[in-house]
């Protein structure tokens, strides 16, 4: 059973580290040009990152509209996720599924249904719109984070707050925030990453006057090849790996995914 | 040889050692409580005997054959779990017929035992119905019948009880004990309520800190319990320390006490079950206390009495209780008949 | 804190602002997308305001029909494939000591953070002919020369599967960790194998969760736009595709906001119709 385990664990591995073996190998290849394996060694595809002008302001578009969309997308989810653990209003739970949309139909959808309405609304192409683009399409993420959150938190803490004096309010900033925190960031975090990431809802709202990183990248595609789209690519994933190994180091990984407290 | 035996069983959680040099052995038919506190090893035990986790050392053997290494499904036994684990997309009959159905009986043969099988729990013609909507009881015979529809030569019993209310947890001992010897089935449970082990077991076999502290039949090891956990664990008694002079006369709290004599131990421990405590007037002995609190429960009478520095515990049934108000002065007498010397 | 109903007005405050947000920025952009739908396409890429039917009409094309068919038939392959490796990957990473859990939930969550566009690009180069999977296989002495193996249709396919497989993983984990594990050890100690109980225990128990896997699987494969044009060729585009070709590169923005809604349609109808049969098993 164990053998039958590690291979099966070995093979899966195997298939999901595969590409990206190779695209780490092409990163570092030291001509410009595809080929596997490296001929050459050379970190300077690394570096243009950030010495190439064009990469370097599409990296800071990215981890701008990253960091504003995710913050937004907090804002929008924490109140409705509050909201619907403090309050008995089945009608409110509309609210949860709209939440939810955006992220579960193909996004495609989403994507073209933001174009159309910024392109009637006429603020089609600032770059705020990518924000706002962003922020719902994500919101999901810490909308579902945070109502794992609010389900786990014990209300007899809540109740024995209660007892000792404290009102609403006071219970939200000693006993709630708190117990809530490491959701918040984990949403935070989730749709940080994602957002980095993401092409297509960056592409057909801000895609003509910006270019986030995956824009820049498919672009390169079909322009023109370059060894940076491979060392971007190896970035991106550190950035992820760090950042969830990160919630995996300070927080409960499991739990926040879904498991029961560990007992393991 | 048959039955089981346990050689030497050990078994290690990186440095944490959950079974430490187990050995026991349990005669074909007889039925076997462990008993202990959580964490004191006896579910790790079982699952050994099961096959659900490998020793670090040691060997089991069943009926003669060395089964340690053995995988679980190829050990042929019954097992019960706390949880009952009852399939939640089988029927009932489906269930009992489970380790059929693996085996490759006929579908007549499952049919013909299932049916035998639920009119030995009083459930006939439960056969079709889901196991997701039925009460706890009838949960837990099924997952009884479902152990036992091979006729293994063993049968394991996790905590089977913990789930159920008292009234019904008592009845479903004795149902339990009877069906055991009804089928002679060499059976062990392990549980932490003491009352159970008493009630069901031929021998008890009670265990803390991952070894055996003793293994005797229900009624020895209430009387002559080996060491002091043992005898706190079970039902509830006194410790006391008591001296003895070269000549076995002992001395408890200081004072000698005439006609007691416990051997030539030097120093020890006694334990004395609170009904053979004797609470007698001050004059008659030379060891006193001072009565503190009297707890009258309608069905026995409790009286605590400050003693040498600790708190002594004695019982006695209404009829026959002691005359005594709190603040008096009494005597108390043991009787070395009943006076355990504990090993440790 | 007793959860109780909204009493005073002010009670509502918290849901002002994501409703508000929800509201303008979700349900009107997608109920603008349904009435460009209808609307007329004019000369030179504009759109005016109407109400006709012939964006919905050329559905009835046989080239229409061919995408739609095709699309659905990858989304459906895709999906089984993940929930054929996914259940029982995910089974035996439930069973996992916690250390090696989070290690793996951590790579899963990196790869299914990595942008289509990365994957897209990383699969292209290990497909390729001068820097992949074929090269390796030559200087290891398997093969005779380097091929390229896309664009085809087992190369989007693959591509797509390893997309969604880490998305399957994680919507498996949530139930599969909550499994009660005495399940599988009472089916040992009753003569089934690990194998054998896996499949006569944990499958059949959690029927309706694969089941739900299956389905958000073939919606999240159904979104694919970039990696059937990155890895295949023409006659392997979907639907996403076609609807952002037409919205940007041909101007056609009704018929694009039509396929969209048929999109939408299929999906939710979907989504139904797995809620109905996980009923209808209920009711059994």
């Amino acid at each position: 059973m164990t053998a039958l385990r590690r291979f099966f664990f070995l093979a899966v591995g195997l298939f999901l580290a595969l590409p990206l073996i190779v695209v780490a190998g092409v990163s570092i290849n030291e001509k410009q040009t595809l080929a596997f394996p490296p001929q050459g060694f050379s970190l300077s595809w690394y570096g243009e990152i950030f010495a190439n002008d064009e990469w370097r302001s599409a990296l800071f578009a990215s981890l701008t509209l990253a960091a504003t969309s995710a913050a937004l997308a907090l804002l929008v989810a924490l109140p409705l996720a509050w909201f619907l653990w403090r309050r008995v209003a089945p009608w409110a739970n509309i609210f949860q599924l709209l939440g939810v949309a955006p992220f579960t139909l193909p996004p495609v959808i989403t994507a073209l249904g933001l174009l159309t309405f910024w392109a009637t609304s006429g603020f089609y192409g600032q770059p705020w719109t990518a924000v706002i683009s962003h922020a719902i399409f994500f919101v999901t993420l810490p909308l579902v984070t945070l109502s794992l959150g609010f389900s786990a938190i014990d209300r007899s803490l809540v109740e024995a707050a209660a007892t000792m004096g404290a009102d609403d309010r006071a219970i939200f900033r000693t006993v709630i925030f708190p117990l809530i925190l490491p959701y918040m960031v984990s949403g935070y975090a989730f749709a940080f990453v994602l957002s980095l990431n993401e092409y297509i809802v960056a592409y057909m709202t801000v895609g003509f006057t910006m270019e986030t990183l995956p824009i820049k990248i498919f672009n390169a595609l079909r322009y023109g090849y370059t060894p940076t789209m491979a060392s971007v690519t190896v970035f991106f994933l550190a950035i992820a790996a760090l950042v969830f190994g990160a919630i995996a180091r300070f927080g409960d990984l499991p739990k926040l995914l879904g498991a029961m407290t560990s007992d393991r | 040889m048959s039955g089981l035996t346990l050689s030497h069983v050990t078994k290690e959680f990186g440095t944490f050692k959950a079974v430490n040099n187990v050995s026991l052995s349990v005669p074909d038919g007889t039925f076997v409580c462990l008993l202990g506190p959580s964490g004191c090893g006896k579910t790790t035990l079982m699952r050994m005997v099961a096959g659900l986790d490998l020793p670090t050392e040691g060997s089991i053997t069943l009926g003669g054959e060395d089964i340690t290494r053995v995988p679980t499904h190829k050990r042929n036994l019954g097992m019960v779990f706390q949880s009952l684990a009852l399939f939640p997309h089988l029927t009932v009959g489906e269930n009992i017929a489970y380790a059929l159905r693996i085996r490759g009986v006929s579908k007549d043969e499952q049919k013909k035992r299932v049916d035998e099988l639920l009119s030995m729990i009083h459930l006939p013609g439960f056969s079709d119905r889901s196991v997701n909507k039925l009460s706890g009881g009838q949960r837990q015979r099924i997952a009884i019948a479902r152990a036992l529809a091979i006729s293994p030569k063993l049968f394991l019993l996790d905590e089977p009880l913990s789930a159920l209310d008292a009234k019904l947890r008592e009845a479903m001992q004795v149902e339990l004990r009877q069906l055991q010897q009804r089928l002679g089935i060499t059976t062990i449970v392990v549980t932490h309520d003491q009352r159970e082990a008493m009630t069901m077991a031929d021998t008890v076999v009670v265990m803390n800190g991952g070894e055996i502290r003793q293994a005797a039949a229900p009624v020895d090891i209430y009387r002559r319990p080996a060491d002091s956990f043992v005898a706190d664990f079970i039902g509830s008694t006194n410790l006391i320390p008591f001296t003895t002079d070269g000549k076995g006369e002992a001395s408890i709290f200081g004072s000698s006490v005439a006609g007691l004599t416990l051997g030539t131990t030097r120093s020890g421990t006694i334990s004395v079950r609170p009904e053979d405590v004797q609470i007698v007037p001050s004059a008659e002995s030379s060891l006193a206390g001072k009565v503190t609190f009297v707890r009258d429960l309608g069905g026995s009478v409790e009286t605590f009495i400050e003693a040498g520095g600790q708190q002594i515990v004695a019982v006695s049934a209404p009829r026959s209780r002691p005359d005594v108000t709190v603040g008096q002065t009494v005597g108390l007498r043991f009787d070395p008949e009943t006076s355990v010397v504990l090993a440790r | 804190m007793r959860r109780e109903a909204p009493q005073r007005l002010a009670d509502y405050g918290p849901l002002v602002f994501p409703a508000g947000m929800l509201i303008v920025f979700f349900v009107i952009p997608f109920a603008t997308m349904i009435a460009v739908s209808f609307f007329e396409r004019q000369q030179g890429g504009f759109y005016e305001p109407a109400f006709v039917l012939d964006n919905y009409g050329r559905f009835l094309s046989l080239f229409f029909g061919k995408v739609l068919g095709f699309s659905l038939f990858l989304a459906m392959a895709v999906a089984a494939a993940c929930v054929a490796i996914g259940v029982p990957f995910t089974y035996l990473l439930s069973c996992a000591s916690r250390r090696v859990q989070i290690w793996w939930l951590v790579v899963l969550l990196s790869i299914l953070s990595l942008s289509e566009v990365m994957i897209g690009f990383a699969w292209s180069t290990l497909l390729s002919r001068t820097a992949g999977l074929t090269n390796l296989l030559v200087m290891l002495g398997l093969m005779a020369g380097p091929q390229a193996l896309t664009p085809s249709f087992g190369a989007v396919m693959t591509a797509m599967t390893y997309q969604a497989l880490p998305y399957t993983v994680l919507v498996l984990y949530p139930a599969l960790v909550r499994l009660d594990p005495t399940l599988t050890e009472a089916a040992r100690t009753l003569g089934a194998s690990p194998v054998r109980a896996f499949f006569s225990v944990v499958v059949p128990a959690l029927r309706n969760t694969i089941l739900a896997t299956l389905i958000m699987v073939f919606i999240f494969a159904l979104g694919s736009y970039l990696l059937p044009q990155l890895l295949g060729r023409p006659q392997h585009w979907t639907l996403s595709v076609l609807i952002t070709d037409q919205a940007i590169y041909q101007s056609n923005m009704p018929f694009a906001a039509a396929m969209a809604v048929f999109l939408v349609l299929v999906s939710l109808a979907l989504v139904g119709l797995a809620f109905y049969a996980g009923r209808q098993k209920e009711a059994a």
